[in-house]
């Protein structure tokens, strides 16, 4: 008895309290930039934003949870209920598994696996997944137009992510999340010598995530809302958080790969007195602040203008730097050796 | 040249980073929007919104019934109904207005000689059902009473323009 607790019992509660400490917190995050959104997006064009819920209508994405709770989940009758009902779940959970390996500060982190990155980079792949199933399963037109649209956008941006991972991880020598963010620790952040890889990262990340300006999947002119069309209540919730779950992982993931993830800007006095979570933080908060902001600025791309930005310009550009940060690694003896 | 030059300024995102300085830009200009329930705009002493039957200050109602304002509703959304009174004077014993049908023309108000039926500067009698808007004789009265400081107040500031 007291092996099975030892063995299996108190890692599985330590585990499981890991998880809540993570995804509780996640969740209030993605309620408050729903708000933080909104209020941004409300500034930019002249107007208030939501004010009436709670003290500066802080409580607005909580009343919008709750009214979303108590409706109905609408399912077609020529829908394929299995897989509509799990699609959005499937977005759900992609989005929370990734965090597992996000470090929030130095050894605080679920799993510190050496191969993080690719664990990312493979979460991320498989968010694809439930905007496809949600498109196949509500059998109707415009859903399924948006999961073709989203597939294909999905896969050609990863590409440029890909190679964009790459030249980060040339430059840390390792595939341990922790270890890219400690490689920034004495160096500059990775942003000064990558800066055109920030860019590209950042705007693949939009593309990645679904967001202005490649919302084609969702873009409300053409496609009403996409795949979401038939999704109603809790399913239509779960895409909501996931998607912005997942707004704030690839913020988090540019966050680590570029702005030195937990690390102060300047290792002194009163910089490094605050600690590292909040850095962290503050880099995601800053990040997400111009997701909003692209999206109050920017039309949507025409679907050929994102191939095209996403073939022509990002592959080949990304493709570039990799062989160029490669020739000044080794020119320069600089291969990092870990 | 100028294909060189558009080309580098396409790389180096100009025109997309300019957009964004000018949405960032606004993002401290003036709100020109107001906290509508707390805060409302402006209205015009001829607004027209809804309906009120006035009185004389000495409590005698206006309307003489000559249901000018029945003949010239483009919606037919009023509905008169007027007998001698005891002492002889000529008054509405059922004065409906269809709230669902007016469209706000404000005709009735023109056509009516006494000044007795006007539209006020209220706009905010949303109902929940349907028959809460078919307003009866002694509803317009109660708005009456209610709106008559603003309703004559727009009277008489409207009164040099007429």
């Amino acid at each position: 008895m007291a092996e099975f607790w030892s063995i299996y019992l108190l890692p599985g509660i330590i585990i499981l309290a890991q998880i809540l400490a993570i995804i509780v917190p996640l969740l209030l995050c993605v309620a408050m930039v729903t708000y933080y959104e909104r209020k941004i997006m409300a500034a930019m064009q002249m107007r208030m934003g939501p004010n009436v819920v709670g003290p500066f209508g802080l409580l607005q994405a909580f009343a919008d949870g709750a009214k979303l709770f108590f409706k109905e989940t609408v399912i077609p009758t020529s829908a394929n209920k299995g897989v509509f009902l799990i699609a959005p779940m499937i977005t759900f959970l992609l989005s929370l598994v990734a965090w597992a390996v996000i470090p929030f500060d130095d050894g605080v982190v679920v799993s510190d696996i050496n191969v993080g990155i690719l664990y990312l980079f493979a979460i991320s792949s498989l968010g694809v997944y439930g905007i496809v199933m949600a498109g196949w399963a509500s059998n109707s037109k415009y859903p399924f137009l948006s999961a073709l649209r989203s597939a294909a956008q999905m896969v050609s941006y990863e590409v440029s992510i890909g190679f964009v991972i790459i030249t980060v991880l040339l430059c840390v020598g390792s595939l341990n999340v922790s270890d890219v963010v400690r490689a920034q620790e004495e160096g500059v952040w990775f942003f000064i010598p990558l800066f055109p890889m920030f860019v590209i990262f950042f705007i693949s990340a939009l593309a990645e995530t679904n967001r202005h300006p490649f919302d084609l999947p969702e873009a409300e002119a053409e496609l009403v809302a996409g795949y979401q069309v038939e999704y109603s209540a809790m399913a239509f919730a779960l895409f909501f958080l996931g998607e912005y779950a997942n707004m704030i992982l690839m913020s988090g993931l540019t966050a680590i790969l570029f702005l030195g993830g937990w690390l102060p800007p300047f290792d002194i006095a009163p910089f490094n007195w605050i600690p590292g979570p909040i850095w962290f933080f503050l880099k995601i908060a800053a990040l997400l602040f111009v997701f909003v902001w692209v999206r109050a600025t920017l039309p949507r791309y025409r679907y050929d203008q994102l191939m095209r930005l996403g073939w022509k310009v990002f592959l080949p550009i990304s493709l570039f730097w990799v062989a160029l940060t490669a020739g000044v690694l080794v020119a320069f003896d600089l291969v990092p050796n870990t | 040249m100028s294909f060189m030059k558009q080309h580098i300024r396409a790389l180096l995102l100009w025109e997309i980073v300019e957009g964004m300085a000018l949405t960032f830009s606004y993002m401290f200009r003036k709100r020109v929007t107001i906290n509508y329930p707390y805060e409302k705009g402006p209205l015009s002493p001829r607004f027209r919104g809804e309906h009120a039957l006035r009185r004389y200050a000495n409590g005698e109602e206006r309307c003489i019934a000559c249901k000018l304002c029945e003949a010239i509703c483009p919606a037919q959304a009023i509905t008169i109904e007027a007998e001698p009174r005891d002492d002889g004077s000529r008054r509405t014993t059922r004065y409906d207005i269809d709230m669902t049908k007016c469209i706000y023309c404000g005709y009735c108000q023109e056509a009516c000689p006494v000044d007795a039926i006007v539209e006020g500067p209220n706009f905010e009698f949303a109902t929940e059902s349907r028959e809460e808007l078919y307003y009866d004789k002694a509803k317009l009265l109660a708005n009456g009473e209610r709106w008559e400081r603003e309703i004559a107040a727009n009277i008489v500031a409207d009164a040099p323009y007429r």
